[in-house]
């Protein structure tokens, strides 16, 4: 066992675990919290894996500012918490079931691809390379990704601007 | 010398499946946009680890397409709940079953 297996297995655990601990939480500033340090993980994981941009932008983007807007969302509404039992019979069941055949399609998959036992090799894409890579052969698809992004930030401001026109409900039940 | 491929396919699936299980059993429309970006990230280690399994750069640049639509949608989704919670005061998914 190399050092760069130990760094993986260590990884692993520990994204499985914050992750783990996230998705069970009830107070949603913990959520973010832990999901905060599975993100880090996972752009820990991104460099040892050979991709030393990705991994920094897994920080920024994801760490950063996807989860700091869930976290002043989260802040901003004030939601009631533990008002229902956390996982309801009704919908543990059905994940249950799609939870086994998952695990049992993704042990076959595994176990009976003869290039899952191909043992890794250390190699990095540097960012040079890979900014050069992106930018000769997919730069079309960089343009479509920046309207979409422009897209998103019309999108997001139409629905966010405050309107007079709805007297604004207290509860669905108000509109019958 | 990293670990096999297979590790790396055991661990996304893990992820993704905790994901899956975020979205489907918690009722609230936050966790549920959480959930799908554990099952977002479960997808960008596993293209990751393509990339160094067949020594191919499509899977980093899918990596990079990936983040760019996860900002999008969330950023539309967070929209969305806020507006859907200005209207109704509530973020459950079982409230919201009228369309108008």
């Amino acid at each position: 066992m190399t050092i760069y297996s130990l760094i993986f297995y260590v990884l692993a655990l520990f994204i499985l675990a914050t992750t783990a601990m996230a998705v069970t939480r009830r107070n949603m500033v913990h959520v973010v919290i832990y999901l905060i340090f599975s993100f880090f993980g996972s752009a820990m994981l991104f460099y040892l894996l050979g991709a030393p941009f990705l991994a920094a932008l897994e920080v920024i983007i994801y760490a950063g500012a996807i989860m700091v807007l869930f976290l002043f969302i989260v802040i901003m509404m004030k939601f009631e918490g533990g008002r229902h039992r956390l996982f309801a019979p009704g919908q543990w069941i059905p994940a249950a079931v799609f939870g086994l055949v998952y695990l049992a399609a993704g042990t076959l998959l595994v176990s009976a691809q003869p290039g899952s036992r191909t043992v890794l090799k250390t190699a990095r894409a540097t960012p040079a390379m890979f900014g050069r890579y992106v930018f000769q052969t997919h730069w079309l698809s960089i343009e479509i990704v920046s309207l979409l992004l422009l897209v998103a930030l019309v999108g997001a401001l139409f629905l966010g601007r405050r309107t007079k026109k709805y007297a604004t409900p207290k509860s669905i039940e108000d509109h019958r | 010398m990293i670990v096999p491929f297979g590790h790396v396919l055991i661990l996304a699936g893990l992820l993704f499946l905790m994901g899956v299980f975020c979205t489907v059993t918690r009722r609230s429309l936050i966790m549920m946009l959480l959930g799908i970006e554990i099952m977002l990230n479960a997808a960008a280690i596993l293209l990751v680890g393509s990339t160094l399994h067949w020594q191919n750069l499509e899977g980093q640049v899918i990596v990079l397409f990936v983040f760019a639509v996860a900002a999008a949608e969330v950023s539309v989704g967070l929209a969305l709940i806020v507006w859907a919670y200005r209207r109704t005061g509530s973020v459950d998914p079982g409230d919201f079953n009228l369309l108008k």
